[in-house]
């Protein structure tokens, strides 16, 4: 920021002579002057700017916030609960007030209106019924819930485990490093739907089981990172003056390490973000996964399939919410490295 | 180079064992006995347990157990084709299961390079914004979604291509799951492709092959896309290892008889050996290719074999 003070300058006794010291008076006196055209941004701002210039990440963001705001207030504003079975209703097509007078989502299945011929032209089931008479509209928001938590809980472990463990592992070398990086190569080196796979099997299927599926394999890749990092950084000159200073290794990794380069590690956080969405969907659609009644996308695509040929509505907005999810977290996450790191090549 | 190749190959080795002892230990831990028909009383139940050797320690079956692998022998499936040799049961669904992986990574990669060419070589037209958009899908659609979409529209709706598996025609039921596992690569490859392809078109010796009158089309094929070629290698594990666990679900959708279907029914059925050899597969070729991939890039690029020798 440049400032400038103009000062009222001394006039010399010839000039005075021509001039009396009245006839110029300066129009910026006193002022303070700020140079606007190079006006100079905040790192955060920054990346603000450029995030906001990336056109698919900003619609990833948005489809992220209306998918999260109908996963919770959708079950609230269908007037059905997502396991209350109801026989006589069992799959119905779906059905949408207003739209439904366009041709679409109008409760015809095969050319004629289920509606009208079980009787039930003044009900609504939004994205039609399942098998069970069960509002499949509040059960793909409930399964939307469950996979916003997982989405979370992914994140809180990549920071939690991964980023400590990429720190810890980088900052100290020699041999705590090799020993922590040949156990990553174990643990790399099982795929990761195998150990999920038998962990189902080993444990009573539900959250607790994929959560522990996530703990044991979903911070790889952000150790990975971290680690890459911090070697970069740890021979810094600034980290060695606050060595020389006497900083402690906790504060040199968390407060001087840390904080440069936390956004290629909040990206990396939300790149992860998609596949542990994946994982849960992978487990349910093998059985594995969390138990009826409860409804997550993978259950729902998993039960749907039963009747894909049949009743191709059932399976579809499952899908569709899915396929949604993740792309707009690799289109968010894309957008974020892009934020942080603009010179970076892709 | 022999020393480098000699200490991977140890690595992944020991990884291979440390592998098969967790999925041991796994199993050992899982709830059910092979031996579930209701018929059989604890006598029996005995009887079989030791027949099979399930009655001794931990330690001594997984020994015993290695000690056979090495001979290739993988033991007995106990329920899905009792007595049922397993290295005879996996061998078929195994070069199912390779065969419709590598169609579908062939298609896949050509598709894949074709597709980063074009957006390359139309940067910033309609052309390179249509390929970004496919291959975003193609990146964060997971595979099965694809084969369900496939299964409806192409195969029950147009009725182009077989639904589920048929041994009558073998051919049209690979084309499915052959498309579906294609796209993960095809985003992968087409993605990486257009951004080294771009930086090769930008680069000094570009300028001065065009200087020097060379045509386009050898311009691509013969300067630039070779170099675009090398880099990739890079991202082939990532693609390879989506292959794999795409292929466990796509199987399933297509009800492709592969190695795949046979781990879940495996899985479902308590089938401890079939399931081991499974896993123990999946793990192997994961870490074969790993290890050639490795061990390529080490041969291309001395860089990355002098940094790991260190």
């Amino acid at each position: 920021m440049s400032e400038i003070i103009h000062k009222k300058p001394v006039l010399t006794d010839e000039i005075v002579d021509d001039f009396s010291e009245n006839d110029f008076v300066f129009v910026q006196e006193g002022e303070r002057l700020t140079d606007k055209a190079y006006k100079s941004t905040s790192y955060l701002h920054d990346v603000w700017i450029n995030f906001s210039k990336n056109k698919g990440a900003v619609v990833g963001a948005v489809i992220i916030l209306i998918i999260t705001l109908f996963a919770i207030i959708g079950p609230m504003v269908s007037g059905y609960t997502f396991d209350g079975i109801d026989l006589p209703h069992q799959s119905m097509p779906p059905r949408i007030p207003g739209i439904e007078k366009l041709g679409i989502f109008n409760g015809f299945e095969r050319g004629k209106n289920v509606y009208e011929a079980k009787d039930a032209l003044d009900l609504y089931f939004w994205l039609g019924t399942d098998t069970n008479g069960r509002d499949l509209f509040t059960r793909v928001c409930e399964g939307t819930r469950i996979s916003l938590f997982i989405a979370l809980v992914a994140v809180v472990i990549d920071i939690v485990i991964g980023m400590s463990y990429g720190l810890i592992s980088g900052y100290f070398g020699g041999v705590v490093d090799m020993v922590m990086q040949r156990l990553l190569e174990v643990l790399n080196g099982i795929p990761t739907l195998v150990l999920v796979t038998l962990l189902g099997l080993v444990l009573p299927s539900g959250m607790t089981t994929i959560i522990l599926a996530l703990i044991i394999t979903g911070w790889i890749g952000m150790s990975r990172i971290a680690r890459a990092e911090v070697l970069k950084l740890k021979e810094a000159e600034y980290v060695l003056a606050s060595r020389t200073l006497g900083a402690k290794h906790f504060a040199i990794i968390f407060i001087d390490i840390l904080p440069n380069i936390f956004g290629q590690l909040i990206t990396m956080a939300m790149f992860s973000v998609p596949s542990a969405i994946f994982t849960e969907a992978y487990l349910s659609f093998v059985g594995l996964g969390i138990p009826a009644p409860a409804a997550s996308l993978g259950t729902l695509i998993s039960d749907g399939y039963k009747s894909l040929t049949v009743h191709p509505y059932m399976i579809m907005s499952a899908i569709v919410v899915l396929a949604l999810l993740m792309l707009s977290f690799n289109l968010f996450a894309d957008g974020l490295r892009d934020a942080f790191d603009p010179n970076q090549k892709h | 180079m022999a020393k480098y190749i000699t200490k991977r190959v140890l690595v992944s080795i020991l990884t291979l064992l440390a592998i098969l002892f967790v999925l041991f230990l796994m199993l050992s831990l899982m709830p059910g006995s092979p031996f579930n028909d209701e018929k059989l009383n604890a006598t029996q139940k005995a009887l079989l347990y030791a027949k099979y050797g399930l009655d001794q320690p931990f330690f001594i079956r997984f020994a015993k157990y290695v000690a056979a692998m090495v001979k290739g022998d993988l033991g007995f499936s106990y329920v899905i084709n009792k007595n049922k040799a397993v290295s005879e049961m996996v061998a078929g669904p195994l070069m199912v299961s390779i065969k419709v992986g590598a169609m579908g990574m062939a298609l896949g990669s050509v598709l894949g390079l074709l597709l980063g060419i074009a957006a390359a070589l139309n940067h910033n037209t309609w052309v390179d914004t249509l390929c970004s958009i496919v291959s975003i899908m193609g990146v964060s659609v997971p595979s099965y979604v694809f084969a369900l979409l496939l299964v409806y529209f192409v195969g029950f709706k147009m009725g182009l291509i077989p639904i589920l598996y048929t041994s009558k025609n073998v051919a049209a039921s690979y084309i499915g799951p052959m498309i579906a596992l294609a796209m993960s690569p095809m985003a992968n490859v087409s993605r990486f492709t257009r951004s080294e392809m771009i930086d090769v078109l930008g680069s000094d010796y570009i300028l001065l092959v065009e200087a020097k009158g060379v045509r386009q089309n050898n311009l691509i094929m013969k300067h630039a896309l070779r170099n675009t070629l090398i880099p990739i290698i890079t991202i082939m594990g990532p693609i390879l290892v989506n292959l794999l666990t795409g292929s466990m679900v796509v199987e399933k959708v297509f009800g492709v008889p592969g190695i795949g279907t046979l781990m879940v029914t495996a899985i479902q059925s308590n089938d401890y050996n079939v399931v081991i050899a499974c896993a123990f597969i999946y793990s192997a070729l994961y870490i074969v290719m790993m290890l050639f991939i490795d061990i390529a890039y080490g041969i291309i690029d001395p860089r990355i074999r002098v940094a790991k020798e260190k």
